[in-house]
């Protein structure tokens, strides 16, 4: 049977990069397909109608919603190369532990993008915070997932093509603070995997007023 | 003491449905365990160690190593314990199952929240907003006696969240929130988890539970008065 995988995504999504990451270890080619969020498919609705939101993998014809959801899928569908999750069940528990930490990072950040102004020291700090406890797990291992990239790699790195933006909105210096991140984030980056995933940083950053102008925001 | 054999611990709260919800699961797989009532408003140092990030219950502790948020605890019970698996086999079903776990957890729980916490429109609000929750969850039962298919499965113990404690919360709110008329298969399946022993003896006794859930809607009641 051949392999149909399409991911529906948006390129500065930090969950996107997630699936495109997971899809890259294993080797599996798949269809990437731009979304317009403003504009939404009709595949994009039909395939994820509960949220309405990218990432969606679709594997021959059936739909996998929640970026974490889609890497540990690809893991379980194609085990054989470059396990993501520890084989080990104690090992594995702490590794979905410190994705749903890294995930809970998120309505902080999103106050602090596109929350009103007054929010966006308080929401900094707390992202901050909250990296320091990340980083305090990374302690001085190569990866997350020890020697190997692995599921916490993944659900981290696609914040890094946004920390640029972060630190302009939230008036922080993430090198100064959580120096262990940086250089661990820019061993990954030397990955094939996640070079290719990950998008241009800059072209973040010059997106960001877009979005704002968009939602309204100043 | 004997010989070291499989030491489970269980720091939890009785009239939590995250607590719950690993009992459950426990149950369901025969794993003996010992259970450790927290109290939250003044929580142990063994709590604060084992779970120094979010502090909060549960905390499973197995062989004195400790794993903490609920979903993460149940799918490590399915991994360790292979009777009676909680999760199904194949890989696009287990996909399927996180997600509406997750959908329980982070959207009806969440929504649900506020029928409680709020008062007059804001709580109207909220109950329109949760029942548009659970109507997803209606259709996710048609043809199907649980979330999981034929049998109770991973769904099921985290949305014992909705059939027992979202649902017990309409006595004290005075709101049905979940009515008859609107969700048939949702009454047809707690009926159905009724049937099973293990929820029957997992799930936290009726009377002591409203009289709990009504002294925490008084207390936080006071609260937004004050």
């Amino acid at each position: 049977m051949t392999e149909e995988v399409i991911l529906l995504d948006y390129w500065p999504s930090m969950f996107g990069v997630r699936t495109r990451i997971a899809l890259e270890e294993k080797d599996i080619k798949f269809d990437y397909r731009e979304q317009d969020l403003c504009n939404k498919s009709a595949l994009l609705l039909e395939m994820n109608p509960v949220h309405k939101k990218i990432p969606v993998l679709i594997h021959n014809g059936k739909p996998v919603c929640e970026s974490l959801i889609q890497v540990m899928y690809i893991d379980e569908t194609w085990p054989g190369k470059n396990p993501l999750l520890p084989s080990d069940p104690y090992q594995r528990a702490q590794a979905k532990f410190w994705g749903y930490f890294i995930d809970k990072m998120v309505p902080g950040l999103a106050k602090l993008m596109w929350g009103a102004k007054f929010e966006e020291q308080e929401a900094g700090k707390e992202f901050i915070e909250m990296l320091k406890t990340v980083e305090s797990e990374l302690g001085d291992k190569t990866y997350f997932g020890g020697e190997t990239c692995g599921y916490v790699d993944i659900a981290l790195i696609g914040f890094y093509c946004w920390f640029d933006a972060f630190e302009k909105y939230g008036n922080f210096s993430i090198e100064a603070e959580c120096p262990q991140i940086i250089a661990w984030a820019k061993r990954c980056v030397k990955r094939g995997s996640v070079a290719k995933s990950l998008p241009d940083s800059d072209k973040i950053t010059k997106l960001v007023p877009e979005i704002k102008k968009k939602k309204g925001i100043e | 003491m004997a010989e070291r054999s499989e030491e489970v611990k269980l720091l939890g709260m009785w009239a939590s449905p995250f607590s719950r919800r690993v009992e459950i699961a426990l149950t369901l797989k025969g794993v003996p365990y010992e259970f450790s009532e927290q109290d939250i408003a003044n929580k142990s140092p063994l709590l604060l160690q084992s779970n120094p990030v979010h502090k909060m219950i549960p905390v499973l502790l197995h062989n004195g190593k400790p794993i903490s948020e609920s979903l993460v605890i149940l799918e490590y019970i399915d991994d360790t314990w292979q009777n009676n698996p909680i999760l199904p086999q194949d890989p696009y079903h287990r996909a399927m199952a996180r997600f509406w776990a997750r959908f329980v957890d982070e959207q009806i729980y969440v929504t649900a929240m506020k029928v409680v916490g709020k008062v007059g429109e804001e709580r109207d609000v909220a109950v329109e907003a949760t029942r548009d929750l659970l109507k997803l969850l209606e259709k996710e039962l048609v043809g199907k006696n649980f979330l999981g298919g034929e049998r109770l499965g991973f769904v099921d113990i985290v949305a014992t969240l909705v059939a027992f404690w979202l649902m017990r919360t309409e006595e004290v709110v005075g709101v049905k929130v979940v009515p008859v008329e609107m969700f048939p298969e949702i009454h047809r399946w707690v009926e159905n988890l009724l049937d099973v022993d293990v929820i029957k003896k997992c799930i936290p006794p009726e009377d002591e539970h409203l009289n709990y859930i009504k002294a925490r809607m008084d207390s936080l009641k006071l609260k937004s008065v004050q």
